[in-house]
């Protein structure tokens, strides 16, 4: 039977990209830290190994381009749901170029390609919370109206409300969703204040998981079928109280994934794959 | 047959006499009917009269006598003539037209009900039929109105549409209902109103096909099959072959089965009943707008949808804010701008007020009733009270149907096999068929002058938004004459004719076997809110929903369970079981309400002379926020609401008497009704306009929905103000507590009530009073004791107020005559007390819409003067006496309740005192009845009074007052 909307979190395929040289020196972020560049590669190579190996999902890697120095966030690339792929267009600059071969790859996997051509227009996929029911966009630097106009558009069944995102480079710096109907959320002032703006826009119930370090609630959360709810969330390490947060969660195969050296450019767990759920066929 | 203006009077005159007919025999069948009254009303009136006002009020009387009399007899030979017939043709949702004949004057319903047994539907409710009106914009028809008056121009077109939505379609309960939901969302689809993604046109076109054709067969259907049926407003050959791919999976589903599966993924789209309306924001504040840079969100284009949870509000595609209904206060509207008032966030600490401006009068108008319409339809269990027409001041629109939730339970008795029907509506999609048009339904249009169903005319309340400016008012008046007299002398309203909303509702309420499911609207109500707590809360209970929040603000990071639930913003303002228990048993409707009648039961024990403790809650308790729960829209209180004044002057001497918090209140209830004893009962009854609105509004809860009135409004008021024969009188009967407690009833007799009905019936309460009474007494250990209200001389004195404060004072010195009036134990001495003392006030206040035109001035004959006259005939117990100078003894507990039936709203205050070791329960009920000319006060006075003792069996009545304010525009008999 066609369900629609059914499903959330599972997926076959990820989208991933290399760290290219010039992440180190170029990628754009908000503090000025150094990053160890094979560090960053190294955590991203087990980040790719744990979709490919541990979650068994078909990986597409694209290759690194060093005229992109942020091109391993292929999230703010394209904006998958369902069988559509909006190709966006990301607020900074620098980082237009970086949706072309993400284009190429999601066609390639047969998905509808819509396109954000609208020069007016500026989407970050990061600016986007997709939670299985609805879509919040935030309204940063990186994402404009127009940008969520064109979303709403590429995804007609589903409500688009849009989020200020006052502090913070994208919506999802301080959130994303930790399993069907669950937002994990950080616990900073401006993280509770975007929860409580989506909490009116929404027609729908969610429960919410509140960690204290913001960074740290940008979870993957996935739903594989022999597998059941995988959460990919951030070390120990890095964060010893969220994650003895999510250390709670007793229905969830809990993956930590390092991203220390990522997360010096702003890259959050969810930045650097572009999750697909490919029918085999329908 | 099509439409004529002017040439029909001659068929109009049987037809209304017909009607008059009809109503009278209903009225004489149904006692409670309000229908009886008109005639002899007037009578009543005068009798009732002061004699200072004696001699005019009989003039008075022998003009509506006559006129009565004269309007009899104009039409001698009823039913005579033939009924014009009108041609009216309904496009369905398969695509067909029906055309059904009906009589010209038929209400709304009528044409309803024939489409809807054409259908073979019987859970009608979520649909309606709209109309175009000469801007081409979709209008619902009012069942309630007649056609004509809102079909004003061309043919007589209409169509049948789904109104409300099931939010959730599985719960209908018959596959027929779902089948015509499932027409109306394939239109939706195909049209662009309901916009869905590739992926959800094939899936819903994939079920269409099933249902439809049934099993893919290529033999049978061909490989093109699908090609005559539409999808999508563009359908592609891609989109057909993928409908057809998922088509050849349903082997086997039933046509009812697909219809649930379309239905099921239908729901799931956001757009899914959602009615869109064109708009602009109004001042540029605006939470979580964006504005795009450098641009001022003054002025931006939004969308505002209204839909079974809330106010949606969209910029292009982009949801920009949602307001649930819990969240709005109030809406209105005034000219072409529409405001919803917002209840403050939890750390706001005032309300605020959103603007928006449509494009012209009657699209604000249009939105306000599809929000009054929806909010009624998904948050209530039953629906409002209409206000009374001719006090007029808000529009007296409510919505009349039944509720959901009443829907759900009339449905669940449907017991007749499921009905065959056929499903043959894929010829109507294909592809040459134009469908509805506009891709989204927009009920935008252009400023268009239109009286179709009544241009607003009166204002209401303090609050300006409600308010109609001068010119619009001026305006609209004369488009309401100029409405009149074309339709000429013989149309000239009657009571008759202005039939009160509620007594239509019951016109249109459903079959016997269906209707009585929701006669017993209490019961209906308290299962409701043992099923579903209503609106978003669903399955929570309070204390769950404050569990879950309270974590919420601090989390810690160490400690167990984390996830919370992240409540809607609706859920989080609703409130516990107790208290939506209240707001659903909350008096609803009588905002606009002209016509009030008050009334008040003090409970006392009457064990000795002892005085009683304080009494009354104060009213101001219910304004409480906090009390209305569940923030369905609540009429604005605002800080002085007569209400709430003239409690507080009764109870002057109780002043230190604490204010019970209304949730701890609540949760008394029971209890207290349970231990009441001795039951003083005043009786109000106002007719004051202003009075009137502001107890409606200071009492009511639910959808608050002041607006601009129906254009007719005026000249009804007018003439049902001269029926009623505008009069004032304050009704307290006291029985002495002596009395009481021998069983001996009290004689209460020759009720200087202007009407016979209410004297008779007051006796018979009366003896049933003292039955009670007598039973009552050997309870010893209460004490009853009588609060009367303490008279505020200065207040006697009714002001004729131009402003609406003024007014709200005018109605308390009402009050404070009624108690002037208590020391006269018998009806005579009352009644010449009232002559003496009684201010007999020619309140030369005008309605508030009047004054803001004419600036308090009697300018014309059209504007109707408002005339009050007081009078106050008391009844009371001797104990009365004693308790005067009382000390007020120590509170115990208070509480408040609500609840209401179709013409009554009834306010309850318990209070338990303790005093020297005597406790005592009070309970004071006041009973505002609303009602226009047509209604009979005395009738549903009569009902009020027997509702409450039959809820108080054990308690005595020890005081009833009448308070009667009736307006009365001697110029304008019946025009």
């Amino acid at each position: 039977m066609a369900g629609l909307m059914a499903g959330f979190g599972h997926y076959t395929h990820a989208v991933v990209r290399g760290i290219p040289a010039s992440l180190a020196k170029e990628a754009l972020r908000t503090s000025q830290a150094e990053v160890d560049l094979t560090g960053a590669r190294t955590e991203h190579d087990a980040y790719v190994e744990v979709l490919r190996t541990k979650l068994g999902l078909e990986v597409v890697e694209l290759p690194a381009d060093e005229s992109l120095p942020d091109c391993v966030f292929v999230e703010d690339a394209a904006v998958v749901c369902g069988e559509t792929a909006l190709i966006t267009r990301p607020g900074a600059e620098s980082r237009r170029r970086e949706t072309e071969v993400m284009k190429e790859a999601l066609k390639d996997l047969n998905l509808n390609i819509v396109e954000m051509t609208d020069e007016n227009a500026t989407l970050d996929g990061g600016d986007v919370l997709f939670t299985g029911r609805e879509f919040f966009v935030g309204l940063s630097k990186r994402t404009n109206q127009r940008g969520a106009e064109i979303l709403a558009d590429a995804f007609k069944d589903y409500a688009v409300s849009t989020v200020p995102v006052l502090e913070g480079l994208h919506l999802k710096s301080f959130c994303s969703m930790g399993g069907p109907g669950l937002i994990i959320i950080g616990s900073s002032e401006p993280a509770q204040k975007a929860l409580k703006i989506m909490q009116q826009m929404s027609d729908h119930r969610y429960d919410k998981l509140t960690v204290p370090d913001d960074i740290a609630a940008n979870c993957i959360y996935m739903n594989l079928p022999d597998k059941g709810h995988v959460l990919l969330h951030c070390t120990a390490e890095e964060f010893p109280e969220s994650v003895k947060v999510f250390e709670k969660l007793k229905d969830h195969m809990l993956i930590p994934v390092s991203n220390l050296e990522k997360v010096k450019v702003d890259g959050a767990l969810t930045c650097c794959s572009v999750l697909i759920n490919k029918k085999a066929n329908i | 047959m099509t439409t004529e203006s002017g040439a029909d009077s001659e068929a109009k005159q049987p037809q209304a006499k017909k009607e008059a007919e009809k109503e009278k025999t209903k009225a004489a069948a149904d006692p409670a009917s309000p229908q009886k009254q008109p005639e002899q009303l007037p009578a009543a009136v005068g009798h009732s009269t002061p004699a200072r006002k004696e001699q005019e009020q009989q003039e008075e009387d022998q003009e509506s006598h006559r006129s009565s009399t004269s309007r009899l007899s104009k039409s001698p030979l009823r039913g005579v003539k033939k009924v014009k017939m009108m041609q009216c043709k309904i496009a369905l949702l398969d695509g067909t037209d029906y055309t059904v004949n009906v009589e010209k004057r038929a209400k709304g319903h009528v044409l309803f009900d024939k489409v809807c047994d054409h259908l073979n539907l019987l859970e009608k409710d979520y649909f309606g039929i709209t109309y175009r009106d000469v801007e081409n914009q979709k209008n619902w028809l009012d069942p309630t109105k007649e056609l004509k008056k809102q079909i004003r121009t061309g043919p007589w077109n209409f169509a049948f549409n789904v109104k409300f939505y099931p939010p959730d379609p599985s719960q209908l309960s018959e596959d027929i209902t779902r089948y015509y939901l499932c027409l109306q969302l394939r239109d939706d689809v195909v049209s662009g109103r309901l916009p869905c993604s590739f992926a959800t046109h094939t899936v819903l076109g994939s079920y269409t096909v099933q249902s439809e054709l049934g099993d893919y067969d290529p033999d049978e259907l061909g490989s093109d099959y699908i090609s005559e049926i539409r999808f999508a407003p563009n359908q592609t050959k891609e989109l057909e072959e993928k409908v057809m791919e998922l088509h050849k999976t349903y082997k086997g589903m039933t046509p009812a089965e697909a219809e649930i599966h379309f239905l099921e993924n239908a729901k799931k789209l956001s757009m899914y009943g959602v009615d869109l309306h064109h708009a602009k924001l109004v001042g540029n504040l605006y939470e979580s707008l964006a504005p795009a840079e450098g641009e001022d969100s003054e002025g931006v284009e939004i969308m505002l949808g209204v839909c079974a949870s809330g106010l949606l509000i969209y910029r292009d595609r982009l949801r920009i804010n949602r307001f649930a209904w819990p969240k709005i206060l109030k809406i209105s509207y005034k000219r072409n701008n529409f405001y919803i008032k917002i209840r403050p966030g939890e750390f706001e600490q005032f309300e605020s007020t959103i603007g928006f401006k449509l494009p012209n009068h009657r699209a604000a108008k249009r939105l306000w009733k599809v929000c009054v319409e929806h909010h009624t339809f998904f948050r209530l269990v039953s629906p409002e009270v209409p206000p009374k027409k001719f006090l007029s001041l808000g529009s007296k629109f409510r919505y009349s149907g039944r509720t959901q939730a009443q829907t759900r339970r009339a449905s669940a008795q449907i017991a007749r096999p499921a009905p065959l029907f056929e499903r043959s509506s894929s010829k109507r999609y294909n592809m040459s068929r134009s469908l509805d048009g506009a891709p989204i339904m927009e009920n935008h249009e252009a400023p268009v002058k239109d009286g179709t169903d009544g241009a607003p005319k009166a204002v209401a309340k303090e609050d300006i938004i409600t308010s109609v400016t001068t010119e619009r008012k001026a305006e609209e008046e004369k488009e309401a004459r100029e409405d009149e007299a074309q339709k000429g002398g013989a149309e000239t309203p009657e009571p008759t004719v202005t039939t009160p909303l509620r007594h239509d509702t019951k016109d249109s309420e459903p079959p016997p076997e269906v209707a009585k499911h929701q006669t017993n609207i209490s019961e209906l109500k308290r299962s409701f809110l043992e099923t579903d707590g209503g609106g978003g809360a669903a399955g929570l209970t309070e204390w769950e929903k404050r569990l879950s929040s309270s974590p919420l603000r601090s989390p810690r990071a160490d400690e167990a369970p984390m996830i919370e639930p992240l409540e809607l913003q609706d859920a989080e303002d609703e409130q516990p079981a107790g208290e939506e228990t209240k707001e659903e048993l909350g008096p609803k409707g009588a905002a606009a309400a002209g016509y009030l009648v008050k009334y008040m039961a003090d409970s006392i024990i009457t064990d000795g002379p002892s005085s009683s403790g304080p009494h009354g809650i104060s009213l101001s308790t219910t304004m409480d926020d906090d009390v209305f729960v569940d923030g369905t829209l609540r009429e604005e209180a605002g800080d002085k609401t007569p209400d709430s004044q003239e409690e507080e002057e009764e109870e002057v001497s109780d002043r230190s008497m604490v204010k019970v918090s209304p949730g701890a209140v609540r949760q008394e209830v029971s209890q207290a009704i349970s231990d009441k004893k001795g039951t003083l009962i005043i009786f109000k009854q106002a007719e004051n306009k202003e009075d009137t609105e502001y107890e409606g509004t200071s009492e009511k809860e639910g959808l608050a929905v002041p607006a601009e009135s129906e254009a007719d409004g005026n000249q009804r008021e007018t003439e049902a103000s001269a029926a009623v024969k505008g009069q004032t009188s304050v009704v307290k009967m006291l029985s002495p507590a002596v009395e009481i407690k021998t069983g001996d009833g009290t004689q209460i007799k020759g009720i200087d009530s202007p009407k016979k009905a209410m004297a008779s019936w007051i006796f018979e309460e009366k003896v049933e009073i003292s039955e009670v009474t007598s039973v009552f007494t050997k309870e010893v250990e209460e004490l009853k004791a009588l609060e009367e209200p303490q008279q505020k001389a200065e207040e006697i004195q009714p002001k004729s107020s131009p402003t609406r404060i003024a007014v709200s004072e005018s109605s308390s010195a009402s009050l404070a005559a009624s108690t002037l009036g208590w020391v006269s134990p018998s009806q005579k001495e009352s009644a010449d007390q009232d002559e003496k003392e009684v201010v007999i006030t020619e309140n030369e206040a005008e309605p508030a819409n009047s004054k803001a035109h004419d600036g308090g001035e009697v300018v014309a004959k059209d504007v109707p003067v408002v005339h009050t006259e007081t009078k106050t005939i008391t009844y009371e117990s001797a104990e009365a006496d004693t308790n005067g100078d009382a000390d007020p003894g120590v509170l115990l507990s208070a509480q408040t309740i609500t609840s209401e039936t179709t013409s009554t709203t009834t306010t309850t205050h318990i209070t338990k005192t303790v005093k020297g070791g005597i406790s005592e329960t009070r309970i004071e009920k006041r009973i505002v009845i609303t009602g226009d000319a047509d209604i009979d006060h005395d009738e549903a006075l009569a009902q009020a009074i027997k509702e409450a003792k039959e809820q108080h069996p054990d308690m005595s009545v020890t005081k009833v007052v009448v308070h009667k304010e009736t307006e009365i525009t001697p110029e304008e008999g019946e025009d």
